[in-house]
């Protein structure tokens, strides 16, 4: 069965590109095994304490926590993108690995498939 | 080599529907085969029967379904992109009590499941318009 990657690199606002990102991993990782990587400003979808009530939107991000229990074990993120933007692994949901680009480079290359959004 | 291939832009508004469909034309004009397109995000609108486009611009969505039944290709639109962006199909429209349904010749209707489906079954997965 094939393996799964699915890349993030959109903020969590501003489209609904990164909540249908998310039903998709959702949905794939009821069918096989799946990762996520985290990169560029798809970073902030992880950051904790995010309203949206101000917005009008559904706040997706709470989902996250659910990722864990659907079998998705491996969740990454990209240094270099987490440094760049004042992050640290603190300020996230979920714990999440954070890989340097030579780790990220092995990461993709362990899936079969990738997915972005 | 299989592909599968998803469409995330809009026609018109992104040139990635129409990148998709040349890339698609190709990959069966050099020998390789195709087991689904799936529409995602704003892609679903290619499925819109209502698109209207002025004369000297390419039907984008009439060029999709003469590819998929031409081909033999199913041609998917996520259900749960269609139903936020207002692509409903004569079951949908119903279960909504919307006033008519809009869904194109040539596409389907259907769940994430048959995006999973496609990227776990092809060779190679290939997006346009993220």
């Amino acid at each position: 069965m094939s393996t799964i990657l699915f890349v993030f690199s959109r903020p969590p606002h501003g489209s609904i590109n990164a909540q249908e990102g998310l039903d998709a991993l959702l949905m794939g990782s009821a069918f096989t095994t799946c990762s996520v990587l985290f990169v560029g400003d798809g970073l902030m979808q992880l950051v904790a304490g995010q309203s949206t009530d101000d917005l009008g939107t559904k706040n997706f991000s709470l989902s996250f926590g659910a990722l864990k229990d659907y079998g998705v074990t491996r969740i990454a993120c990209s240094k270099p993108d987490l440094l760049a933007r004042g992050l640290n692994k603190d300020d996230f949901l979920i714990e999440v690995e954070s890989l340097n680009a030579a780790a990220m480079q092995a990461f993709i290359r362990n899936h079969d498939k990738v997915l972005n959004f | 080599m299989n592909f599968a291939i998803v469409v995330h832009g809009a026609p018109y508004s992104s040139e990635a529907c129409l990148s998709a469909l040349k890339f698609a034309k190709a990959v069966l004009a050099s020998g390789h085969s195709i087991n689904r397109v799936f529409f995602y995000h704003d892609g679903v609108h290619t499925a819109n029967s209502l698109i209207a486009p002025p004369q000297d611009e390419a039907p984008v969505s009439e060029q999709w379904q003469e590819f998929g039944t031409g081909n033999n290709i199913e041609l998917i639109a996520c259900i749960a992109s269609c139903l936020r962006r207002g692509i409903l199909d004569e079951t949908e429209a119903d279960r909504y009590e919307k006033s008519g349904s809009n869904l194109a010749p040539g596409f389907t209707i259907s769940g994430l499941g048959q995006l999973i489906d496609a990227s776990i079954n092809a060779d190679r997965v290939v997006t346009f318009g993220v």
